[in-house]
């Protein structure tokens, strides 16, 4: 992390509440650093998408486990980061919701939508053990956003952790 | 964030469901489910989703949907939708979906189409 890159971390419950919330979240940053109103949409359905895979596939809705969302605003874009307790997946083993054979499926829409809605999308193994969804978004024209966010203008550490 | 509303109205054969808010995970997603559940066990196989005031779907309500959708068509029934928001349009076209349902801007032509 640069030191123009400003961080905001919050550890949430497994919990269905969980999904609004850092959604919810997210949206205000995003609406902050001046995204505009069809950005922040998709921003917030990813990020719901996000924690409602870690809420469902990674942690299986266990309460005994914890899902990890990270935000960090750098100079050109905004990057998020759910991290979930389970056991990981690969993005290869994700069923194409697109083929003729899955259109009919009830789930499995949630990693297209956030591959779709976002300019950079990957899953990795996470530090928590479990899978770690990075995804961001460019501010708009390629530089800074506008609005009353002030990201990079000045250093900030890790906000200190709050249990949601 | 509002939660989903509905209403009931019939149509000749036909139950129009009206529907208001946000198809997502949790509450809205389960009173659609629990709504479609009832109509089909009291017999009403012709159902039109009225999504008009649907601002908003994530991929739990898309699979609601869908799962309503071939709920119904295994009763020999039709689920149709009536009036999709922008952002629903774009949502069901991206996920290929407008292609599986039969989508409709004019209630009377919904309608109409029935069997």
């Amino acid at each position: 992390m640069t030191p123009e890159t400003k961080h905001l971390e919050v550890i949430l419950d497994t919990h269905v509440e969980s999904v609004n919330l850092a959604e919810e979240m997210c949206l205000r940053v995003a609406e902050a650093v001046g995204f505009s109103e069809d950005e922040c949409y998709r921003i917030g359905m990813s990020v719901r998408e996000g924690v409602i895979n870690a809420f469902h596939y990674g942690n299986q809705e266990k309460p005994s486990k914890k899902i990890h969302l990270a935000l960090d605003l750098t100079q050109e874009k905004m990057i998020i980061h759910v991290m979930d307790e389970g056991k990981g997946f690969k993005l290869s083993d994700v069923p194409d919701p697109l083929a003729e054979e899955n259109l009919l499926s009830t789930s499995g829409r949630g990693i297209f939508l956030m591959r779709t809605f976002m300019d950079e999308f990957d899953v990795v193994p996470g530090r928590t053990g479990g899978a770690e969804i990075i995804m961001s978004k460019k501010f708009p024209a390629g530089g800074k956003a506008s609005g009353n966010g002030n990201h990079g203008n000045t250093s900030s550490d890790a906000a200190p952790k709050q249990e949601a | 964030m509002p939660a989903l509303f509905l209403t009931l109205r019939e149509v000749g054969p036909i139950t129009i469901v009206d529907l208001s808010g946000r198809i997502s995970l949790g509450e809205g997603s389960a009173l659609l489910r629990k709504t479609i559940r009832d109509l089909l066990e009291t017999g009403q196989i012709k159902i039109l989703l009225n999504l008009g005031d649907v601002n908003y779907i994530d991929s739990s309500g898309i699979g609601e949907l869908v799962s309503a959708f071939t709920a119904v068509r295994n009763r020999s029934g039709e689920l149709k939708l009536l009036n999709l928001t922008k952002k629903v349009h774009d949502l069901l076209q991206i996920t290929k979906l407008f292609t599986v349902f039969d989508v409709y801007n004019d209630e009377t032509t919904a309608v109409r189409s029935y069997q």
